[in-house]
């Protein structure tokens, strides 16, 4: 059973849209409740991954899993290759727990074509798991790939009024970043070929022990660096993205922003950086420059919105610029804190864009201006958006200070010190944009007569949220779940990409005596790496 | 011994969470007033016991690690705590005020709508005020740091159907959050430079160790402690982040009394105490707090001579307080600073409660009366005296203390940093000067207050004049142990030169935080002019000080009311000025709210939707336009294709013969 687990977690999703199409195209529910079982089953399978300790220890693949694909001779081997390391792990795992959250969303949200949705939403999931767990680069260009069409779906056709002109934007800048990969990523196969190399098809691993020429590097690196922005997306490739979320339905808004993006993200850390270490150290201070651009310009725009999910949308641009800048810091600490923000702004971001699909359903607006005193008529609802907006602008004890306090405190190590500096600044900023929009939409006289009666948060609304809710305190205030068994594999990535051991200090125990016996803690370090 | 130090802010969030989930369901006043008033109340007799037991332990510094929190690399963060003499007096200090305050809140808010809420948000404040006075390294601090700040902002905007309270509120976590960007520079520089000397550490005791590691006065100390400061003077409202606090005035009253005077606004100036060692190797920085200090405490106070709202007042002068706390740890007399900290919490928070009274009963008779003339302006009150006795006599010792007459607590605290303000090796006479006018004008407008209030002819609209009643007894029972020690707190700290006088009295306070500031003792040595009489001396020019105050405002406000209009008069220009706050919050909004809204506005109306998008759209139509010409060329035709075959063809035969 676990030495097919991945693929088993990988294409179950597949499996249940084959019988979600054999399923009537009248039976709403029905079709509704399979996706969502399916989904919940997908995310038990997957759930063995969390909890295997194995990843506290190792740093290296695990699950792994190995067959020959395609083979034409010499010229073009492919294989299918998968396995999870600590990164790709909770990467994993955020996708499968988002999804029963995205399907539960949509039940009343979506009325037409219930079961192609349903169909399109199976089978995305399969096509993200897929790319967060391909070790050959081939594979994943073909998730990376399949990704694309359900979503261009999503938006294209239950998408909102200017559904088509997002979808279209969305699809092609997506697109002229993925050719440039496409690209690359051949002209690298072939590079091994010539050079005599023994490789594996497509396989990452191998790929990282190429030494390529410097400048030949700088180009490849230009190619996935440009496709991973577009995706993350980092300034200014970013314009597609407020259009994609406003136009998109609910559960597309909440994938996308929750799992998609960080396909991005994932995207450097796992290829554009350890593949061209030399070209990433001449690129590093300008793609800094774009992630802390990004953090105060998202903010600065996101502040002036006056759609509410618009408004959420360039508020992950600033959110993802955060997420950026820890990687690019190249340290345990920050590359750790992005990881680990990327969960949270899957999180954070994600309840946002669900609490904006609440009022969406309530009011069939999302202009800021026609709300107003919602705290009165919802109650419950404020406190939950309440939380959620503090877990937006990292309030310690949630999830979103851990993740931004860890990446800022890195950048600062680093030679980034200046970019760090600025990039502080969006937390103030933050705090402006959010609290400005709830103050808007939630606090004053309820004095707008369609408000008056609108209906508190149902029970299934609250199922939807619960979980969430969960981590954003359960990150916020024990992040060690996490970061465990995510260090050993970002030190050895952090190793791969810039040549240096991270620094390892073990635990010093408070020195002054009369302290209780609980400050003895043990150290349980891997490593006494000390500069 | 130690070990369930982590009791005392649990109590307070066990209570936040009944109140906060329950509370709708509880539904009686008396109940949920009760679980929170119980809640704060266990937190203060665990306070206590661990008091008692600091008191006889020889050892004054323990740290409790509860349970690990971040682990990357080179940051290991623990959720710890330290309980050292300085954390012992403000846990006490805290849960005990919050005790008083919530019980107060029992009558003060009956029959208000979201009676839970607040309860269960002051239960909340509690438990993170308490956190950040435990908080054993920089990061728990800033949990309570911004967790205090979380309910600052939910407190004062209590009343949310109100824009002006929930404009306040966020005026306050937007200032305050300028504030933290400060206070998070500081702490990833301090991490970094500590680190580079192979210490990595974000813990109070290990910094306090390894501070010494860092270049005395050099770039870095300053530029932490300077970060760090910034901090500060967002949580304790200085110059130039004061201006959320007159704001904040929106809350109910026990939350202003609560957090805007006696506890959360006093944050900044505990976390100085807190790395005292720190900022005494940064000179610049301490002498920038010391001026920052002295000039809050002189802008604030001449604020607040002209305001007639009863709260505004009162919160002007917390933060003129406030600079004289900040003067003090500028010029490293840290014992004189928690000294005063712990005086004016007594009595400021028994002034804001007394006001809340008067307010209380101000509300009542306009009710009764059904007028909506406004119950926190002056000019509505006057010879409230014989209406509301207790809450008269208490409202005039916390007067008395906060104007420095000799044996009420604010006299032995002021006049200690007055006088270290001159004599300390960091003292200079222009910062004593300075403190000593803000002292006058301080003593002036406070008995301005009292006179516009409680003496002279009822002003108050005659159908509501009979009807201000003296409030109940859970209202007035705060008062009364509040008013006690602002009259007696100030015997924990008997300065020597007038201990000597009477037999010996020790300086209590100053022996006990001895071993947190043994550090930066040598800051605390006498100048060389410094001596007994001149210590004598300055006393009496306080009191002096003091007495003219007063007797100014009894001559304008009470002999000759007719003075202050006729002042007003003279000096339009400058009346206005001081009415309007000195324009400040207009010089902000017009140097850094307006023109970073228009930069979000330019951003996205002309960078996003013109220029990338327009690139983006413009390729778009390129694309689409060049397709649309370049369809004429299939036509269909077969001769057509023919004929391009045929160019084609010669096309390539030409190439290969010319090469």
């Amino acid at each position: 059973m676990s030495e097919h687990l991945l693929s088993l977690m990988t294409f179950f999703p597949i499996l249940g849209m084959f019988i979600v199409l054999l399923l009537p195209r009248n039976a709403g529910g029905l079709l509704k409740s399979v996706a969502l079982v399916v989904s919940l089953i997908t995310f038990v399978i997957s759930l063995p991954l969390a909890l295997d300790p194995v990843f506290k220890t190792s740093a290296g693949m695990h699950y792994t899993e190995f067959a020959e694909w395609i083979s034409v001779g010499k010229y073009f081997t492919m294989n299918y290759s998968l396995g999870v390391d600590g990164i790709s792990l909770w990467l994993v795992m955020l996708t499968t727990f988002i999804m029963p959250i995205a399907i539960l969303s949509t039940w009343q949200a979506v009325t037409k074509h219930v079961k192609a949705y349903m169909a399109m939403m199976l089978l995305l999931e399969t096509a993200m798991l897929g790319a967060f767990v391909s070790l050959d680069l081939f594979l994943f260009y073909i998730f990376w790939e399949l990704m694309l069409i359900p979503m261009y779906f999503m938006i294209g056709i239950w998408g909102g009024a200017n559904r088509i002109y997002a979808a279209v934007k969305f699809f092609i800048y997506t697109a002229v970043g993925s050719l440039l990969m496409l690209v690359a990523i051949l002209f690298i196969y072939y590079q091994a070929v010539n050079s005599g190399m023994d490789i594996s098809g497509f396989s990452v691993t191998d790929f990282y022990n190429l030494s390529l020429d410097p400048q030949l590097q700088r180009w490849l690196f230009l190619a996935f660096a440009f496709s991973f922005a577009i995706k993350v997306p980092m300034f200014p490739v970013h314009t597609w993205l407020p259009d994609a979320h406003t136009e998109a339905p609910t559960a597309g808004s909440v994938i996308l922003a929750a799992v998609m993006l960080k396909m991005g993200t994932y995207g450097y850390l796992r290829f554009a950086m350890p593949l061209f270490p030399e070209a990433l150290r001449y690129y590093l201070p300008y793609l800094t420059a774009l992630a802390v651009i990004g953090i105060i310009y998202g903010a600065l725009v996101a502040m002036m919105q006056k759609d509410v999910k618009k408004l959420v949308a360039y508020s992950s641009v600033s959110h993802l610029g955060f997420v950026m800048l820890g990687i690019f810091a190249l340290n345990t600490v920050g590359v750790s804190g992005a990881v680990l923000q990327m969960i949270n702004h899957g999180i954070s971001t994600g309840a946002l864009f669900l609490i904006v699909g609440f009022i969406y359903e309530r009011r069939h607006t999302r202009l800021i201006s026609e709300f107003g005193g919602l705290s009165t008529s919802m109650p419950v609802f404020a406190v939950i958006f309440m939380i959620v907006t503090l877990s937006s602008i990292g309030l310690p004890g949630t999830n979103g200070f851990v993740g931004e306090f860890m990446i800022l405190m890195g950048a600062f190590q680093g030679e980034l010190r200046w970019f760090a500096v600025l990039a502080t600044s969006g937390v103030i900023l933050a705090a402006v944009y959010m609290l400005w929009m709830f103050q808007r939409v939630m606090f004053g006289k309820l004095d707008n007569p369609k408000n008056r009666d609108l209906k508190d948060l149902s029970l299934r609304e609250l199922c939807v949220m619960a979980p969430l809710l969960v981590f954003i305190f359960w990150i916020g205030v024990c992040p060690n779940t996490f970061l465990d068994k995510m260090t050993p594999a970002v030190d050895h990535m952090i190793e791969q990409i810039s040549g240096k051991k991270p620094i390892v200090v073990p635990q010093v125990l408070p020195a002054t005596p009369g302290q209780g016996h609980a400050a003895h803690i043990q150290a349980v370090e891997h490593g006494e790496h000390h500069e | 011994m130690y070990d369930n130090l982590w009791l005392i802010p649990l109590f307070p969030f066990v209570g936040f969470l009944i109140n906060g989930l329950l509370g709708k369901k509880i539904r009686n006043e008396k109940i949920i007033g009760a679980i929170a008033t119980l809640a704060i109340f266990s937190s203060f007799v665990v306070s206590c016991h661990y008091f008692m037991q600091l008191l006889d332990d020889p050892q004054k510094i323990h740290q409790v690690v509860v349970a690990k929190w971040i682990t990357a690399g080179p940051l290991h963060v623990n959720w710890e705590f330290l309980l050292d003499p300085l954390s012992g007096l403000m846990i006490l200090n805290v849960s005990g005020l919050a005790t008083l305050i919530t019980l107060y809140s029992i009558g003060y808010m009956h029959g208000e709508e979201g009676y839970a809420r607040f309860f269960s948000y002051m239960n909340l404040f509690a438990f993170a005020m308490l956190m950040l006075v435990l908080g054993g390294n920089a990061l728990v601090l800033f949990v309570g740091w911004e967790g205090v700040g979380l309910c600052s902002y939910l407190l004062i905007g209590y009343y949310y159907e109100k824009k002006s309270a929930s404009d306040a509120g966020k005026k306050a976590f937007v200032v305050n959050r300028v504030g933290d960007f400060g206070f998070l520079l500081g702490l990833f520089t301090l991490f970094w430079s500590l680190g580079q000397k192979g210490v990595w550490t974000i813990n109070f005791v290990e910094i306090a160790e390894n501070v010494h590691l860092l270049e005395n006065g050099g770039l870095v100390v300053t530029v932490v402690t300077l970060c760090f400061f910034l901090g500060a003077t967002g949580k304790s409202a200085q110059i130039p982040l004061y201006t959320w606090l007159p704001d904040a005035m929106e809350g109910p009253t026990p939350v202003s009394a609560l957090i805007h005077a006696a506890t959360m606004v006093t944050a900044g100036v505990y976390m100085i105490a807190r790395m005292n060692g720190l900022f005494a190797m940064a000179p610049d920085t301490m002498m920038t707090i010391a001026i920052v200090g002295a000039a809050t405490a002189l802008f604030a106070a001449t604020i607040g001579l002209a305001q007639n709202d009863i709260k505004r007042v009162l919160a002007y002068s917390t933060v003129s307080q406030l600079g004289y706390m900040f003067l003090a740890m500028g010029v490293g007399a840290f014992t004189a600073g928690i000294f005063h900290l712990l005086t004016h919490a007594f009595f400021k928070a028994c002034l804001f409660l007394g006001s809340g009274s008067v307010i209380h009963g101000m509300h009542h008779a306009f009710h009764h009366a059904h007028l909506n003339d406004d119950p926190q302006d002056m000019r509505n009150m006057g010879g409230l005296r014989k209406k509301m006795p207790i809450t008269f006599i208490t409202f005039l010792c916390s007067t008395l203390a906060i104007s420095g007459i000799p044996f009420f607590s604010g006299f032995f605290s002021k006049d200690e940093i007055l006088w270290w303000s001159f004599a300390s090796t960091r003292g200079h006479w222009i910062l004593w000067a300075v403190g000593a006018f803000a002292a006058l004008l301080t003593a002036f407008y406070m008995f301005r207050l009292v006179f516009m209030t409680f003496f002279g002819e009822q002003k108050t609209a005659a159908a509501a004049k009979d009807h201000i009643p003296e409030s109940p007894f859970v209202i007035t029972f705060p008062l009364m142990v509040l008013a006690t020690l602002a009259t007696f707190g100030g015997l924990l700290g008997v300065p020597h030169a007038l201990g000597k006088l009477f037999g010996h009295m020790p300086n209590i306070l100053e022996e006990f935080l001895a071993p947190v500031f043994e550090h930066t003792q040598h800051l605390h040595e006498i100048h060389a002019h410094g001596s007994a009489s001149t210590e004598y001396m300055f006393m009496s020019i306080s009191v002096a000080i003091a007495v003219v105050g007063i007797g100014i405002a009894w001559v304008m406000y009470c002999k000759n009311p007719e003075l202050p209009g006729r002042f007003v008069a003279a000096f339009p220009k400058l009346h206005r000025a001081v009415f309007n706050k000195w324009y400040i919050d207009e010089f902000y909004d017009a140097m850094v709210v307006n023109p970073t809204k228009k930069l979000g506005t330019v951003l996205w109306q002309i960078f996003d939707a013109r220029f990338v998008d327009g690139l983006v759209n413009g390729v778009a139509k390129v694309v689409r336009g060049s397709g649309r010409v370049l369809r004429y060329t299939q036509t269909g035709y077969t001769h057509n294709y023919a004929l391009s075959m045929a160019v084609g063809v010669v096309v390539i035969i030409a190439i290969c013969v010319i090469n």
